[in-house]
Order: C-alpha cells, then structure tokens, then sequence
C-alpha cells in the first residue's frame, strides 16, 4: 500500500482539504447508521404488525386461550393451539435426545480421536448435512423413511407397548417420531459444529495432566475435555433446540397434520410452524382462520426468542473463565 | 523384571468401549447423507431430461407434466433479488458495527437484534413480509416475486451481517491506523483498505447465505407463492424449486414425484456448488 | 508444549533458608550446593523406598524428520534428584517426555532406542502406555489443576482412575497434600476450586496430584519458572524429602537450582549429552569445556 494511493487528489490538511474530508465520513456515518437503525426499526415495526393481524384471533379466544386450549378445529371456527404447541414440543424432545448425543459423539470423535487425515474430510460431510434444504429432508422422509421404517415402528410399538406414549399403538405413516427424527439429522450439523468448536478450545495442558496421571484415552476425555466443554454443548443443543422448533417444511410433510395430541409416539400430530405452512392457502380470506395461523406464528416467535436467549445466556456464562470460541465458528454454524 | 502396575481389565474395556460407540456414533451421523445422495441420484437422474429443463410445469391432471423450467428461472431470479437487497444492507451493518459501533449502547443493541434475528424461524419471516406487504396489497398485487424476495432478504440479512462482522473484525486495526496516520478520511479507510482486504471474506459468507436462501420454501409460500408460468417479472407470483418440490410431493402422482426428485436432485447440486464455491474462496485468501 | 527459558542473568543469586552459615553468592560464578534442614513432616513410616532407577540407551526423539533428542546414554540413580540442565532448545523437555512416553502423543513424534525402570523397558511392544504414566508422574512447567475440580477432587483424581479404595481416600489426599507441603494452607477449603489458588499454591497442588498415584519416578519439566521465588522456594524444599519416595527428574533452566536441589546434573547440547556428574564437580571442576562454558554464563 502506498502512501500516494491514499493521498492522491487529496489537497494537503488545510481548512478545505480537510472540511471535505468530513463531509465524507459524515455522510458514512450517517448512512450506516440509518442501516444498523434500520434492523431495529424493521424488528418493531414487524412485531407490530404480527400482532395487529393476530387480534382478530387472540380478540376471541383471549392470548391464554388460544395458546393454551385443546382444540383446533378449523370447520367449527375454533382455535385453540395447544395440540400444536405439545405438538413442537414433543418432535423437538426427539430431535434433542436423538440428535445431540451423536452431534457431541461426533464432535469428540473428530476431535480427539479421529486419524488427522481423515479429519478434515469427515468434518466436511457432517457439514454437508446443512446444505441440503427442508424440503429435500421432506421429499426424502415421505418417500423413504416413512415406507422402510414403519415395520421397524410397528415391531417397537408393539414390543414396548407398556411404556406409556413410547410403545403402544399402531403406527402411522407419517407420525411424530418420523418428524423429530428428521429433525435430528437437520440439527445435527450445527450442534456438532459448537461442539467441535467447543472441544477444540479445550486447554491442552488439561489433557495432557490427565494422560500423565496415567488416563486412557476415554477417561482424559471424561475428566479434563467434557467438563470444560459442557456449558458451550449445552449452549450448543439449545441453539438445536431453537432451530427444531421453528422447522416448517420438513415437519409438514411428515408429521400427518392432524391437530390432536397424539397419544402414542408413533401417531400423527402438528406443530405450530407445520400448520402455518399447511393451512395458510385454504385460510386466504377468513380473516378468523389467517388471524389465528399468524396468532400461531406470533407463539411460535416468541418461543425461538425464548429458547435463544436462553441459549446465549448459558453460552456466555460458560464463558467465565474459558478461552473464547472463535467468532467465525458460531457465525458460520447458525446458518 | 519387574513389572509396571497393571492396568485394570476393566478400564480397557471401557476405553475400548467408549471410542467405539463414538466411532459408531460418527459413522451413524453420515447415514443419512449416504442415503439422501443415494436417492437423490437414483430417484431424480431418471427425471432429468432436455424437456425437463426447457418446459414449464403444466399443472394437467393427464397428459404431460411439464418440466422445471420456471421453478429455476423463478430460484434463480427471487435469490438474485434477494441478495440485492440484503448483502448491501447486511454488509453496511457489518461495516457500522466493526467501525463505529464497537462498544456503544446503539451498537450493542444492534448486535444483540440481529442475534436474535438469525434464530426466527424462516416461515416467521414470510408472515412479516405477509403482514405488511402482502395483505396491504402494497405496490398492486398481492403475491409478487419481489415480495418474495424481501422475505428471503430478511432471512439472509442476520447471516449476512453476522459473517461480515467477524471478517471485517479480521482486519487488523493497525491497517486502520496506518491509514489514518498518513491523513487519509475514514470513509477512504473503509473502501479503500477494509473492503478490499476483508472482500473475499465477504463474498464468501454472501454466498453462504445465498445457498441457505436458495433452499428456503416457507417464506415463499404466502408472498411469491406458486406458479406454473415463467414471469420474468418481479410483480408476478413466481414459480421456485423449494415451493414446486413441496407442491409436487403433496401430489399422489407418479409422473409428479419423479419430478419433485429431479427438482430436489438439481436444486441440491446448486446449492453444493454455491457451497463449494465459497468454501474454496475462504481457504484460498485467509486473512492473517 | 513448555519451552526453556532463557538462563537467568546475574541479578540472580541463590537463595538460601537455612542452615545460616550459607552466604549469598553474587554472579555467574558456579555457586555452591546449598543443604536444607530436614523439616518437619508428616512421613508415612511404612512407605517403601520406591524410587527406581531409570535409564535410557541411545534414545532418540523425532518431529517428523527432525531430531530433538540424539542417541542418548544416561541413568537416573534411584531415589536421587537429577538436574537436566542445557540452553532452550536444546531436546531437555522432550527426552524428559520419553520418559513417560508422552512424546508420542505428538502427531509427528518418533522414538527410537529404549527407557527402562529398573531393567523393565517402557517401550517393549506390548507395555501399556497407560501404567508407564501410573508409575511416572509428572509436573508441568505451568501448574494445570483441572479447572472444574475442587482441590479434594484434583488430587483424587489420579487414584479414582485406578479405582482407589473409597474409604481410604481421604486419607490419601491429606497424605498427598501433606507430601506436597500444601495440607495445612487448604485443610480447610479442600471443596474450593482447584484454580483459586495462588500459582504456587497450584503448583504443590500439581505435585500432590501426582503423588496420590503412588509413582516410583516423578519426571518435573521447569517446574518453578511460573513461579515467583518465594513459591520456588516451598517447591525446592520438598524435593529433598520426596526423592526419599521417588526418583526425580527436574529439568531446570535455572542454574542456581540445580544446584541448590540436584544430587547428580546432567547438561544438554543440542540433543546430545555433554556430560553428567555429581552436582558439585559440574559447577565447580567440570570435565568438558562446553560446560564450563555453560555454567560460567558464557551463551545459554
């Protein structure tokens, strides 16, 4: 960089010269900061109007009502979101038992105990897990996981059938464990991801006092890896958690969309985000019906808003008194 | 010879154990890619075809289907759009945060919301857009491209600006410095030095977000919604990959699934290599 | 990975508790061997003398193609303190991380030719990396407790792994603290966390941690260059009691330590052993001329 590319056209510092100057980086300032006022504007003014268009149903039903009441029943006019509401949360339950088990495995493997070939390689597919779209996990859940596993399904069922809501039941097609399965794989990547990052961070001094005291490889890992690593997985699986929830088109295409509270985990269910996905074309001008789906939608914000601060503040409280993750890593990762 | 203490049986086991449920649980993670590519390949290759690229889906209950040709145009279009709007905006952010919002109440705040941004959920983003674009019926009709766009810009931005963010945090201050120092003005600073420095960085994470938006099927459906035709006109409803995929598989035909594979095999491959591109990108230049 | 420091410059001068007829030495000039009054401590009278002899032929460390450690002939006498002395860079941390075979837990690290405890040889195929650790502790230059654990838990940890006599443990760790000289500053808060201590206090700490394990060697990598030198000093008072349990290994960069805590100093060059010999005859009538030159302060 040369001095002269910099200073080429500019008049040496005087009164003019340097006025102008100013006019420049106050012009910056300013048109940058109306963009970063721009987002908060924009939040509110969303906001604003997401309530506005719930009225209608929240007018009816009252906010505890409609989040609360056990009955959607869209030919008599009546919302009530909560078999939705149990609905997310069951398939999300399943996506975090089933997801963030092996995201962690997978982190740990890749970290500590993977050949340093084959790491990088194997880090990119897990990656490649979050490239492919909802829609795709949809088609291919509709078209193969739901044919090939519903045996498997039934023989669980029926082997299991004293447990209360695991076993018991006759499979349907599409049912809630298909959707919180799908929705296992969809947030593996990122849970992974922070994982690995996580570990990664992991002071090698930690490790290493525990391999000369004389500790295999496992119990290294047991005893200086998941200790420090634990608040930034947990922080990790709520970020999963955050994004199971909001998950429309995969779910949709496989949860059966049947508003009722299943009682079997092999029943067909709904969540919030599948019945705005699924009903919106049909509600077009009932203002009822749309009020209530954007009602639903309002719940369903609130909820991630939730999840996620809640997830950051257990993030930075793992912080205290560890090396910061790198930036990029999270960055990267919540895509 | 005198021996060393012996390692308990048991705690061998249990090493023994432990990587090798990790082991499994690693190769388990990559099932269900294995079989996405498998199917993806053996279910969508038989739809490809000339006609299937050249033809606009035909919306016949018989006689011939039609092909994609206005779910690409249309993807292609409404993302184009949709990084228009949100990679300016999301990058001015990024530079406001980095050069002048790096510690103050209005900076902090702004951080903090585009935080929050990157967990709503994408079919929130559709209802935004649909709330106050759609239903107001702003600028004509109600379902339009460009409104789609602005619902795909919304889920871009927070990625956006997120990734920018921490490129731009790469630059090393002493550049800055250096800058200033020889009398140049900021806003020389920022696109002169910082832009270019930080660019491939940048370009990276836009097309990043641009690979996420390609994908996206919930903001579209209640603001571009589904079409059969190709428009090239952004105040149209538009047709797009994601929205014709989950329209065709809602179908209990044949002929409609075989194409929603084809769409799914190719709308993947785009996204791959939107990915790979950018992958490639930020390994060759690292800022250090 | 620890790296040597830099020898210490002339403002260095020993320092000395008691007996009191030891006067300070100013300068480079080799310093004599300082002896320490036995203190006062707790002993297990019924612990073995269990410090073994190490010994290592024609070792040879590796990075990748590079040669840290070259052809290495050298004994540690049982139940004495040997000093490794020698300029940074110059393969001490890594031959004294052959011992307890951590030097391959470096991706590209090789070993070659042999470590053997009292005639067993610790790279034999088939010999269990695991139980070479149990028997050869280690102190790090930088005290690492584990940051979640609790004193009590820190210097449990070792024994828990081997599973350790549950009821026995607590008369453990006080035996260990007590060896580490750290008993009576945290019999009171052994629930607190390990790293709220000071840097010396963590250091003992370290030390207790590895003598709960029961080892016949404790391999100790600069030791006290984290510490200020009143910390080094507790440090160093210990070792004449502990290498009556163990052998110990203490890789210094600091001269003056060496003398003051070695029975026997060994001096690296480049990965090569100079020479070896009886502390005193090191610093005062040393045998190679690289030596002297060493311990004169002429490079290091």
């Amino acid at each position: 960089m040369e001095a002269g590319a910099l200073a080429t056209r500019d008049v040496p510092p005087s009164i003019g010269g340097a006025s102008r100057a100013r006019h420049g980086d106050q012009a910056l300032r300013v048109i940058l900061m109306g963009l970063a006022g721009l987002i908060l504007a924009l939040i509110v003014f969303f906001l604003i109007f997401l309530v506005l268009k719930a009225h209608p149903a929240f007018a009816r039903f009252g906010v505890f009502g409609f989040t609360f009441d056990n009955n959607w029943d869209v030919a008599h006019a009546i919302y009530g979101a909560l078999p939705l509401l149990v609905g997310t949360l069951i398939t999300s339950a399943i996506a975090l038992i089933i997801g963030v088990p092996v995201a962690v495995a997978t982190a740990l493997y890749l970290t500590e105990l993977c050949p340093r070939r084959a790491r990088g390689p194997l880090t990119v597919l897990v990656e490649l897990l979050a490239a492919v779209p909802s829609v795709v996990y949809g088609l291919w859940g509709v078209f193969v996981l739901i044919p090939n596993l519903k045996p498997a399904e039934q023989w669980f069922a029926d082997t299991f059938s004293f447990i209360p809501f695991i076993g018991g039941g006759k499979v349907a097609g599409p049912n809630y464990f298909i959707a919180g399965l799908i929705l296992a794989i969809m947030i593996l990547p990122i849970v992974s991801a922070i994982s690995r990052e996580v570990t990664a961070t992991v002071p090698s001094e930690d490790k290493e006092a525990a391999l000369a005291l004389g500790a295999t490889r496992w119990e290294m890992i047991r005893m200086a890896v998941l200790p420090y690593a634990r608040p930034g997985i947990v922080g990790g699986a709520m970020l999963g958690l955050g994004r199971a929830i909001g998950e429309t088109i995969a779910v949709t295409l496989v949860i059966g969309n049947q508003p009722q509270i299943g009682k079997h985990l092999f029943d067909q269910g709904y969540t919030l985000a599948a019945v705005i996905a699924n009903e919106f074309g049909e509600a077009a001008n009932d203002k009822l019906h749309t009020g209530a789906l954007i009602a639903a939608g309002l719940v369903l914000f609130v909820l991630t808003l939730v999840v996620n601060a809640i997830a950051r503040a257990i993030v930075r409280r793992g912080q205290h008194g560890r090396r910061p993750v790198p930036a990029q890593a999270t960055a990267v990762a919540v895509q | 010879m005198t021996p060393l203490p012996a390692l308990s049986p048991r705690r061998r086991r249990t090493d023994l154990l432990a990587r090798a449920v990790l082991a499994t649980f690693t190769a388990v993670a990559l099932i269900p890619l294995v079989l996405i590519v498998y199917y993806l390949l053996h279910k969508g290759l038989p739809a490809i075809s000339g006609h299937f690229f050249s033809s606009d889906p035909t919306g016949n209950f018989l006689g011939d289907a039609g092909g994609i040709k206005s779910a690409i145009l249309g993807t292609l279009e409404l993302v184009a759009l949709a990084t228009a709007m949100a990679v300016p905006i999301g990058i001015g952010v990024a530079l406001y945060l980095v050069e002048y919002g790096r510690d103050n109440l209005f900076g902090n705040a702004v951080r903090y919301f585009v935080d929050v941004l990157t967990g709503v959920p994408s079919i929130v983003f559709g209802l935004f857009i649909y709330v106050t674009l759609v239903v107001s019926g702003a600028l004509g009709s109600s379902f339009a491209g460009w409104k789609g766009s602005a619902a795909l810009a919304l889920l871009m931005l927070p990625v956006v600006t997120r990734s920018a963010e921490v490129v731009l945090l790469l630059v090393p201050d002493s550049l800055r410095e250096a800058a200033l120092a020889l009398g140049s003005p900021r806003w020389r600073v920022v696109f002169r030095i910082v832009l270019p420095t930080a660019l491939p960085g940048l370009v990276t994470g836009a097309l990043l977000a641009v690979a996420r938006a390609a994908g996206e099927t919930a903001p579209l459906l209640f603001t571009a919604t589904l079409v059969n035709g190709t428009t090239f006109n952004p105040g149209d409803k538009m047709n797009s990959l994601p929205a014709q995929i989950f329209s065709d598989v809602g179908q209990a035909q044949n002929r409609l699934v075989t194409r929603a594979w084809g769409a799914a095999l190719t709308l993947v491959l785009m996204i791959l290599i939107l990915t790979l591109i950018a992958r490639t990108l930020a390994r060759r230049s690292r800022i250090t | 990975m620890s790296s040597d420091a830099p020898v210490p410059s002339a403002h260095d001068s020993p320092v000395t508790v008691d007996p009191p007829d030891m006067t300070p030495r100013p300068g480079p000039a080799p310093p004599r061997v300082a002896h320490r009054a036995p203190r006062a401590r707790a002993v297990d009278p019924s612990a073995a003398e269990r410090g073994r002899q190490v010994r290592l032929s024609g070792l040879s460390a590796y990075y990748g193609a590079k040669a840290a450690v070259k052809n290495l002939h050298l004994d540690f006498a049982a139940n004495q303190v040997t000093a490794i002395i020698g300029p940074s860079g110059c393969g001490k941390s890594t031959m004294v991380r052959c011992i307890n075979r951590m030097h391959e837990e470096i991706p590209s690290a090789r070993v070659e030719g042999s470590v053997s405890l009292d005639e067993f040889d610790l790279y034999a195929p088939g010999v269990d990396v695991v139980a070479v650790r149990r028997a050869i502790g280690m102190v790090f230059q930088r005290p690492n407790p584990f940051p979640t654990m609790s004193i009590y838990d820190n210097v449990a940890a070792g024994p828990r792994l081997s599973g350790g006599a549950r009821d026995q443990m607590g008369e453990r760790v006080e035996l260990a603290l007590r060896d580490a000289g750290l008993w009576e500053e945290v019999k009171d808060r052994l629930a607190e966390p390990g790293i709220g201590l000071s840097g010396g206090q963590q250091q003992r700490l370290c030390i207790a941690r590895a003598l709960a394990v029961d080892p016949e060697v404790i391999l100790m990598d600069e030791p006290c260059s984290a510490l200020d030198p009143v910390a080094t000093l507790k440090v160093e008072e210990l070792l004449d009691e502990l290498k009556r349990r163990v052998t110990i290994v203490l890789v210094t960069h600091n001269m003056q330590q060496a003398a003051r805590v070695a029975d026997t100093t060994a001096f690296l060059l480049a990965g090569e052993l100079v020479e070896v010999g009886p502390t005193e005859r090191m610093f005062t009538t040393p045998g190679d001329s690289r030596t002297e030159d060493y311990v004169t302060g002429k490079f290091g």
